[in-house]
């Protein structure tokens, strides 16, 4: 049993490879997160038409990459590292097959640096969507596949972990509300990557000439089967997080297990057939049929964020008053550890996420509506919102503890640590209701140039738009900054933050 | 705590009535969102397609070459300007990096829009009415469309289709 310790402040029992394969999967998020940063400040920089720096192969390939390496490297590993926190770590067990643990890591950063390479050499240029047929080289697909098995093999260690914990009692009675958030997340995962499997596997196989295409809206189809149900896990992780900041922040406590947990269940159960409304402007299926099955299935799956929407912040609040913050309505609000980057995150996850995405999501994601949003930047504003200021922040949040309880260093930089949610969050915000703005005047996404400098015929946008996709590229360069401070600050705690004895 | 195991008997903790009233909000909010759907759907005079078929990119070309030929009036650019009868069918083409032909409608008179493409998906975005649809390749995408108001409408493409898509717009003229 000396592979254990236990934590000082929470009093886990942690054992030891689940805490380096925690540290190693986070670090190597916060790598790709730089990485995508750096990208995504290239891509805000060449969308401000007035400052136009990138050519348009390069933005087109860069746009790719930075969709691979924040929607898919920094999220994903993250989220390796949350599935053993709330397995092992949660429940004090050992994590079971730690030596698949590090498949699941070397699988992940195997198919990672294949599609990197592979998109540098421009041999990828097909976005993150690659719509069929455009073509990618087959290594690409051979990469994203790689990540997907390393992923699938993360999700069979934690639950193998979870019956490790059950058959060994390390705890008593039903699993904390964080692993079974984690467990949500785990269980829609597999059900993704199933989807990831039948979409990368024949078009691999097709790059590569051994089979012929697949049917272009086929793949459109089986894709988001894919592409939104893996939003959905980030979902999963962010409320399960949600709830884990709430505890260490405010020592919150959820308001009804019941609802928290059948809320869980109603994503599990419902978003998979409400990922049809990406293809609402699509040929191929009736408009009855994607109305009824986004319309019920999607609003199933809002219902359960509408629960956590309550449920997290009245935890938080109802922990405040006890702490004595009684006056007035708003008192515990006002009285709240603004200060604490870990609720600060919290805080302004929950209102970007909420408000600002999840809103817009069903809003675009129904039939009429999404006539004058699908494929402007109203679509990548909504999901800017939604998984940047709202999964991303959320998780830099969880950083400022995983970093004193699993890296056992004080946060370096404090004063940073402080500022860093507010200009990430704000700045993504601002953001995301620009680029909104912007596609509801009809500007494109993923479009290097909106001047038609190299086209027969240009577009008369409306002059407002050169305004908003300036506040686009300013609110971007702080969300940016904000983003680079939060490295800083992680990168600054590993290196030099003072070492926790326990 | 959310992060230790639940008291044992969580699930017949009774939910609070301030809870309850939020989840009946929600649950009726979005019973009435699903219902809003189908319903706009019936009601409503401007909905997604359920017209569609299968054909091949080599049929869609030359169903789109006859249709030029017989409609031209004139070139714009390089680009056919074709002018149709009223209540026919009109085809536009997606193709690496453009639109063709150019529209020439008359506002108030209903047209079958076939929209495709011959190569890989590309977006068909109305500018400035920012109307969008999919044009996917071997598959119709049938649109009963009828132009209300006058003037140039610019179609821009919203779907990466390739290093230039960026000069892929197309044009409509509503007289």
């Amino acid at each position: 049993m000396s592979k254990f310790r236990t934590c000082p402040t929470t009093g886990f029992k942690i054992h030891a490879p689940a805490e380096t394969l925690i540290q190693i999967n986070a670090v190597t998020a916060i790598v790709f997160l730089l990485v995508g940063g750096i990208l995504g400040l290239l891509m805000v920089l060449t969308r401000w038409q007035a400052v136009h720096i990138l050519d348009a192969e390069w933005f087109y390939r860069l746009l790719t990459l930075h969709g691979i390496a924040m929607l898919v490297a920094w999220i994903i590993f993250f989220e390796m590292a949350i599935l053993y926190f709330a397995s092992a770590v949660v429940l004090s067990s050992r994590l079971a097959a730690p030596w698949a643990g590090w498949l699941q890591y070397l699988l992940m950063l195997v198919g990672a640096a294949i599609v990197a390479v592979q998109v540098l050499l421009g041999n990828a240029d097909v976005m993150f969507t690659s719509y069929v047929p455009l073509k990618a080289s087959h290594w690409y697909y051979l990469g994203i596949i790689l990540f997907a098995v390393g992923a699938i093999v993360g999700c069979v260690v934690f639950f193998a972990t979870l019956v490790v914990a059950k058959h060994e009692k390390t705890y008593q009675g039903s699993i904390p509300l964080v692993t079974f958030g984690a467990m949500a997340a785990a269980i829609i995962a597999i059900g993704t990557l199933a989807h990831g499997a039948i979409t990368f596997i024949p078009t691999w196989l097709w790059a590569a000439g051994l089979i012929p295409m697949m049917d272009p809206e086929v793949y459109r189809l089986l894709f988001w089967g894919f592409g939104h149900s893996s939003q959905q896990i980030n979902v999963c992780a962010m409320v399960a997080v949600w709830y884990t900041l709430g505890t260490l922040t405010v020592g919150s406590k959820p308001v009804n297990e019941k609802v928290s947990r059948v809320a869980f269940g109603f994503y599990i159960l419902f978003i998979n057939i409400a990922s049809e409304h990406h293809l609402l402007v699509d040929p191929g299926l009736s408009a009855a049929h994607k109305s009824w099955n986004t319309g019920y299935f999607m609003h199933l799956a809002v219902l359960a964020s509408m629960i956590h929407a309550y449920s997290v912040p009245a935890a938080v609040e109802v922990a405040l008053r006890k702490k004595g913050y009684t006056k007035g309505t708003f008192e515990w609000l006002k009285k709240a550890p603004w200060g604490n980057p870990g609720f600060s995150s919290l805080a302004l996850s929950l209102v970007g996420f909420g408000f600002l995405g999840g809103i817009t999501g069903v809003v675009y994601g129904t039939e009429q509506l999404n006539i004058i949003a699908h494929n402007t930047l109203r679509i990548p504003g909504h999901f800017h919102a939604t998984v940047v200021a709202g999964t991303t922040l959320a998780f830099m949040g969880i950083t400022y503890y995983v970093l004193p309880l699993i890296f056992r260093r004080e946060v370096a930089f404090p004063g940073i640590a402080k500022l860093q949610p507010y200009f990430f969050g704000i700045g993504m915000m601002v953001f995301s209701t620009a680029m909104m703005f912007a596609g509801g005047f009809g500007v494109s996404r993923r479009q290097w140039d909106m001047t038609g400098v190299e086209a027969p015929f240009q577009v008369n946008f409306d002059a407002i738009v050169d305004l908003t996709m300036a506040v686009v590229g300013i609110s971007g360069v702080v969300a940016v900054l904000g983003g680079v401070m939060y490295v800083l600050v992680a990168v600054g705690t590993l290196l030099i933050g003072k070492k926790i004895n326990a | 705590m959310s992060v230790t195991p639940p008291d044992k008997h969580w699930w017949d903790t009774p939910i609070h009535t301030k809870e309850k009233i939020w989840l009946m909000t929600a649950f009726v909010w979005s019973i009435v969102l699903t219902v809003a759907m189908p319903a706009l759907h019936i009601v409503g005079e401007q909905n997604t397609s359920s017209q569609y078929s299968r054909i091949s990119n080599q049929d869609f070309d030359t169903l789109t070459d006859r249709f030029i030929e017989a409609n031209k009036i004139g070139e714009e650019k390089g680009v056919p300007i074709v002018e149709p009868k009223p209540g026919s069918d009109v085809y536009i083409r997606g193709k690496q990096f453009g639109w063709d032909p150019i529209l020439k409608l008359k506002a108030g008179q209903s047209y079958k829009l076939h929209l495709s493409s011959v190569d890989v998906n590309h977006g068909f975005s109305v500018f400035p009415i920012n109307m969008n649809f999919q044009a996917v390749p071997s598959w119709d995408n049938l649109l009963t469309v009828t132009p209300t108001k006058a003037g140039m409408y610019t179609i821009i493409c919203n779907e990466f289709c390739g290093i230039g898509h960026h000069a892929m717009i197309g044009k409509i003229y509503v007289e």
